[in-house]
């Protein structure tokens, strides 16, 4: 066996194994923790196809940031698994037709080339253009529009979540260091004079 | 030399050679590194020591030379206690998690033109990376500690380390669209040439000069980001309890050493990118690893500094600079940057 397709079969077998542990384990903190790894693994498997950009990203972006922000809020949950498994068998048939419709999907995807939906195969990295400038010249040229529609949806769900929280009067008692700054000694000190007293 | 212990060492191990090879240069880079690390405790003692107006430690071995071993040891022998209702496993992973990072992100950091271990095109963003892994420690500390103090310590800690990620993340954006790479040699490389760099002045051609706000946000941010003073929320011992208030012994002191690991790769950092990196400053010097140790240092020095200078900054003080202050400034300066380049005053040609 070539070392190259080894270390897929490693990583695959890390990516499946931790995928399959999101689902399973029952402490939501540990589920997170291996979809980090899922996602490591599959950084690791995008490495050998040469993209080291998005490898590079999934790992910057989903591990970095946004898995962060997952695990903030799993551990503040107070998660009580009984309650959970209550409505499973009434969910069941729902699920599993999302399951099946998932599954038909990815059949199509990954078959494209046996049933010839694709119309080439796997693109290969030009030699001589890095994998960053490559990308980034096809998101500034060819898809420029869908990219700034992307990231002004993006802004404004931003500014959704800060108005969401922000909604109503300011409860917080944080000072505002504008007026802080300005604030003189003599505002708060009051100094007296007094005449010394003598001892009887 | 190399080469014959490179023509010893494939004939010893044959066809698994580059295995060992490789494993003998991380060793190359860990095993100083390491030790870099024990004798950065060692400085900041004495330094903080001499601004203070006292010796520092100075009873281990002569000048207290030994005492960074001296704590070591003491810590490796020292229990190491799990609280009771923690998780376990998680718990004795969270310190490797803070740790590893600090090592895994010196494979792509270049000592000079030709000499590092992986020569990626996208260093620099792999550095980030990596970089951003290091809040899992802090937060996986404070969860599996199963303790209140902890947890908040954790929370409170990652905030800040995420919120100051950003600000460090733009102002790196706007050094790499000035040397027009991803790359850190190549970056070190474009800060050679320039108006000054051919009078001989080569040091104020360097990044921090043309780019000096984003020199200041890179600065203040790393010094955040590595929970150093004065924005050493975790440490506060007198008002506020940090991550890792449950651990002890060991398990401590790998947080210790990564949070020094961490401040020597981020001076590694400052030094490639804003300070030149292995160039020398002026045109008659030649160019070495020399400059890139001294620049490091320098850096370190002034974590130290600091420490010894400002008292320590209220929680909510932290976040309003980071958010309010540096990255409107990063953006700001991102656009003004841009419109510099596309200028006929562009330096960066």
């Amino acid at each position: 066996m070539e070392f190259k397709t080894f270390v897929f079969y490693f990583f695959s077998a890390i990516l499946v194994f931790a995928a399959l542990r999101v689902i399973t384990s029952r402490n939501p903190v540990h589920a997170a923790l291996f979809l980090v790894l899922t996602f490591f693994s599959a950084a690791g498997v995008w490495m050998l196809l040469q993209a080291e950009f998005l490898a590079i990203a999934l790992i910057l972006i989903y591990v970095g940031s946004v898995m962060v922000l997952f695990l903030f809020v799993v551990m503040m949950l107070d998660i009580n698994l009984d309650r959970l498994r209550e409505g499973f068998w009434s969910y069941l048939p729902l699920g599993s037709i999302i399951a099946l419709l998932m599954v038909a999907e990815m059949a199509l995807i990954l078959g494209g080339n046996y049933l010839g939906l694709l119309e080439s195969s796997v693109p290969q990295a030009a030699a001589d253009v890095s994998n960053v400038k490559a990308v980034g010249r096809l998101i500034f040229t060819e898809y420029v529009y869908p990219f700034e529609l992307a990231s002004v949806i993006l802004l404004v769900g931003i500014v959704a979540a800060v108005a969401l929280t922000q909604r109503g009067k300011r409860k917080n008692k944080s000072v505002n260091p504008a007026q802080q700054v300005f604030v003189k000694a003599s505002d708060r000190v009051r100094v007296l004079q007094m005449p010394a007293e003598k001892r009887e | 030399m190399v080469d014959a212990l490179q023509e010893l060492l494939q004939g010893l191990f044959g066809s698994v050679f580059p295995l060992v090879w490789a494993l003998l240069k991380i060793v190359l880079i860990i095993a100083p590194l390491l030790l870099c690390v024990a004798y950065l405790t060692f400085w900041e003692r004495k330094v903080i020591g001499w601004m203070q107006v006292r010796v520092g430690p100075n009873r281990v071995g002569p000048w207290g030379l030994i005492q960074p071993i001296a704590d070591g040891l003491k810590l490796f022998l020292k229990e190491v206690v799990v609280p009771t209702g923690s998780d376990k496993r998680v718990f004795v992973i969270a310190p490797m998690f803070a740790f590893a990072p600090a090592l895994a992100a010196w494979a792509v950091v270049p000592f000079n033109d030709t000499l590092v271990l992986a020569n990626v095109n996208a260093s620099l963003l792999y550095v980030m990376a990596i970089g951003s892994i290091g809040v899992y420690g802090i937060i996986l500390a404070g969860w599996a500690s199963n303790s209140k103090y902890a947890f908040l310590g954790g929370m409170r800690s990652a905030a800040q380390m995420i919120s100051y990620e950003i600000s460090m993340g733009l102002a790196l954006v706007v050094v790499l669209m000035v040397s027009n790479s991803l790359n850190l040699g190549d970056i070190v490389n474009s800060q050679g040439k320039g108006i000054f760099a051919d009078y001989g002045l080569g040091f104020l051609s360097w990044n921090w000069l043309p780019l000096l706000p984003m020199f200041a946000v890179y600065l203040v941010s790393i010094v955040a980001e590595t929970n150093r003073a004065p924005f050493d929320m975790a440490e506060g011992e007198s008002e506020i309890v940090g991550f890792h208030c449950e651990y002890s012994g060991m398990a401590f002191a790998v947080f210790f050493l990564a949070e020094y690991a961490n401040m020597i790769l981020v001076s590694t950092l400052t030094a490639l990118l804003f300070l030149g990196g292995w160039l020398s400053p002026v045109g008659f010097l030649p160019d070495g690893l020399l400059w890139l140790f001294l620049k490091i240092a320098a850096v370190l020095f002034f974590f130290l500094w600091i420490r010894a200078t400002f008292p320590r900054y209220r929680y909510d003080q932290i976040m309003r600079l980071g958010w309010k202050v540096f990255i409107p400034l990063c953006l700001i300066w991102l656009v003004v940057v841009g419109c510099w380049m596309m200028s006929p005053l562009n330096i960066w040609k």
